[in-house]
């Protein structure tokens, strides 16, 4: 039994990797200014310490609308895919939104849940999901057809160039450790917002 | 225009003025979760091409959409009943304020002149503190004779100093939605 992970449920094949490294691999993969939202706390902290790209958007606040911001860009933005990183606790909190976009079903959308369990940047403590809800059959369930587990970092590599041209919304879930983020973002929303604003051609 | 100058036809319902001046300002994406006396609107949207309108399971969400969406360069507004801007102050506070985002809600306002619903009594009197403490631009509008003017100007005002609005629709205005025993 993972120290991070109770039981993990049906994920319990996946291996337990590292937030910040597979963000790296993630913008590693992106060579077309995609767009990458990146959630409330560590998810966006990793994006930052990933390279602070004009297609990022760092969320201050508003937990659990990282999928939901990266749907509008989605919507405007047809040309351009958009990946979302969301973690496991802020994802409960908005679980609605998988339906929303499955119903919207947009191409051009891609989806990263980071599952460590725990709402790690409050404390570490474990979620009311940790080793009970299987985030992928949940989505699944939810509409989002293709919807899988990274089994371990080159199956995660290996999903998202797959689901840029998947033609249809992807969720991918990677059990985490419980590590903190690498870097902290910097906190001024309204550069946050103008940067990506002209990142995505909008300004 | 007053009824007696546009010979043939009726004067356009509250529903029509606002979808047509959500065109005239580019508004095209609509999000919702639906209230009973916002039916025609929202029909009237899903019924044009023009716009890309769908419901989503929270006000939250609808919020985030239109905000992602407005930053990649499409205008959008949510529509939502009093109880459902009540979820909200976590949300306009954390991402519509401090990312100076030009959020258009229009609030088919219960709780007033004539609810029969306690629940929703208490609610109403929860929005305008809220929309004042965020010092949110917000108007009532219970004229017909000012819709256009009202929705027009807010949208406008709302994109050239990318300020949130609320532009709640009186029963005055809409109608209602009336008790029966
Ligand atoms: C509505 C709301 N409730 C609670 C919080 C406090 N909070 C901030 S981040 C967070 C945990 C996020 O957990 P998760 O998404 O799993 O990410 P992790 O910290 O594990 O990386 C919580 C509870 C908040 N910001 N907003």
């Amino acid at each position: 039994m993972s120290k991070d992970v109770k039981g993990a449920g049906r994920a319990s094949n996946a291996k337990i990797m590292n937030r910040a490294d597979l963000t790296k691999r993630l913008v590693g993969k992106l060579h077309k200014d995609e767009a990458v939202v990146g959630g409330i706390g560590n998810t966006n902290f990793d994006l930052w310490a990933a390279g602070q790209r004009p297609q990022n958007f760092y969320m201050l606040g508003s937990m659990g609308l990282a999928f939901p911001i990266a749907l509008g860009v989605a919507i405007a933005q047809p040309k351009r895919h958009v990946f979302a990183l969301e973690g496991d606790g802020s994802l409960l909190m908005q679980l609605g939104c998988l339906s929303t976009i499955a119903a919207v079903a947009p191409p051009n959308l891609t989806m990263v849940v980071m599952d460590n369990g725990v709402y790690q940047i409050t404390g570490g403590q474990p979620t009311p999901a940790a080793g009970r809800t299987d985030f992928v059959a949940a989505a699944q369930a939810l509409g989002l057809s293709n919807s899988h587990w990274a089994a371990d970092e080159e199956d995660f590599e290996r999903l998202v160039g797959a689901a840029l041209t998947a033609g249809k919304p992807t969720l991918i879930a990677a059990r985490i450790d419980a590590q903190p983020a690498v870097a902290t973002t910097h906190r001024d929303p309204v550069q946050i917002r103008e940067r990506f604003m002209r990142g995505l051609g909008a300004r | 225009m007053p009824a007696a100058q546009t010979a043939g036809t009726s004067p356009a319902s509250w529903d029509e003025i606002i979808a047509r001046t959500f065109k005239a300002n580019a508004v095209k994406l609509t999000t919702y979760v639906p209230d009973k006396v916002l039916t025609p609107l929202i029909k009237r949207l899903h019924a044009d091409d023009y716009f890309t309108c769908f419901p989503t399971t929270r006000e939250e969400e609808a919020v985030g959409i239109v905000s992602g969406a407005w930053m990649a360069g499409m205008l959008g507004a949510v529509l939502m009943q009093t109880s459902g801007f009540a979820t909200l102050p976590n949300t306009l506070a954390s991402l519509a304020v401090p990312y100076q985002i030009p959020l258009i809600m229009v609030v088919s306002e219960r709780g007033t002149l004539g609810e029969f619903n306690s629940g929703q009594a208490m609610v109403c009197r929860t929005m305008r503190p809220v929309l004042d403490s965020l010092a949110m631009e917000h108007h009532t509008i219970s004229r017909h004779d000012e819709l256009e003017f009202i929705v027009d100007r807010s949208i406008k005002q709302a994109v050239a100093t990318q300020a949130a609005v609320a532009l709640i629709l009186s029963p005055l205005l809409t109608g209602g939605k009336v008790f029966k025993a």
